[in-house]
């Protein structure tokens, strides 16, 4: 390594004593890799997942709705031809499975509030009733004013 | 001139959590008569006509602008975090994420545009 005269050259420990070598930076610890599938088989986890996919069937409606205005842009047959092919079971099966998708979405939306935000009254907790349940009644009475324009428009 | 950078975190959170409440109060009631009960025969069906001239109210126009634009971003964000925990697709983050914010944008351009031609 060094020749007589130059000064030795700096070994890193490691070489000199088979200890691990120095480093400035700090180390990567090794983490067990987590399965892609870390969340089947414990309810709590496939709940969460199934809570977050809901997302898909928000997309899912709103893509539904935007083929209807289109649909209705184009004209009376253009929406006939919509609605004709809302009848087909497949859409069906999908609208229904996206419907439940929704109901999860907005069930547990309501739900999360009262977690989310910890409101106090005279030093104690507004129970979480109070918080979810006027959401819940405002989710009724809106769904019951679309329904009753829908069937108003229908009629 | 040290400045910390912004996150721009809260913007996409607000829009997620506002599009949550849209998403959980109008579209269940909306997918439920346009894609199960009118098609199934539940309900009757609706006229072009009566439609249209529900559709010429701008606050219809408001309410379907609302029902469609904030949903999206609610989805982007959400679908966005699914594919980072769930899927762990991290390596992917810009693609999912110009992915998912895109959807949104162009379908709240492409809701804006068919209900101000309506």
């Amino acid at each position: 390594m060094s020749s007589a005269g130059q000064a030795p050259a700096i070994q890193p420990a490691s070489v000199t004593a088979g200890a691990p070598a120095y480093t400035e930076f700090h180390p990567r610890w090794y983490r067990r890799p987590v399965s892609t599938y870390w969340w089947m088989g414990n309810w709590p986890y496939v709940k969460f997942i199934l809570r977050e996919l809901s997302s898909v069937a928000v997309a899912w409606a709103v893509a539904v709705t935007l083929f209807q205005l289109a649909a209705i842009n184009g004209g009376t047959s253009s929406y006939a031809n919509f609605a004709q092919h809302m009848r087909s079971p497949w859409l069906i099966v999908l609208n229904a499975i996206a419907f439940a998708f929704l109901l999860l979405h907005s069930i547990t939306w309501f739900n999360l509030a009262p977690k989310a935000m910890a409101v106090r009254l005279q030093g104690k907790r507004v129970p979480a009733i109070l918080i979810s349940g006027p959401q819940f009644l405002a989710w009724l009475a809106i769904s019951g004013f679309v329904l009753w324009m829908y069937v108003r428009t229908a009629s | 001139m040290s400045q910390v950078k912004a996150s721009n975190e809260p913007i996409f959170w607000t829009l997620f959590s506002a599009g949550g409440v849209v998403a959980a109060l109008l579209l269940p009631i909306q997918l439920l008569i346009f894609g199960l009960a009118a098609p199934l025969g539940w309900l009757p069906g609706v006229s072009y006509s009566s439609l249209a001239v529900l559709m010429h109210s701008p606050i219809t126009r408001i309410y379907f602008f609302v029902l469609c634009s904030l949903p999206l971003f609610h989805f982007a964000h959400r679908f966005r975090y699914t594919l980072y925990d769930g899927l762990q697709i991290k390596h992917l983050n810009e693609v999912v994420f110009a992915g998912c914010y895109g959807a949104a944008v162009v379908g709240t351009v492409v809701a804006g545009w068919l209900l101000w031609r309506m």
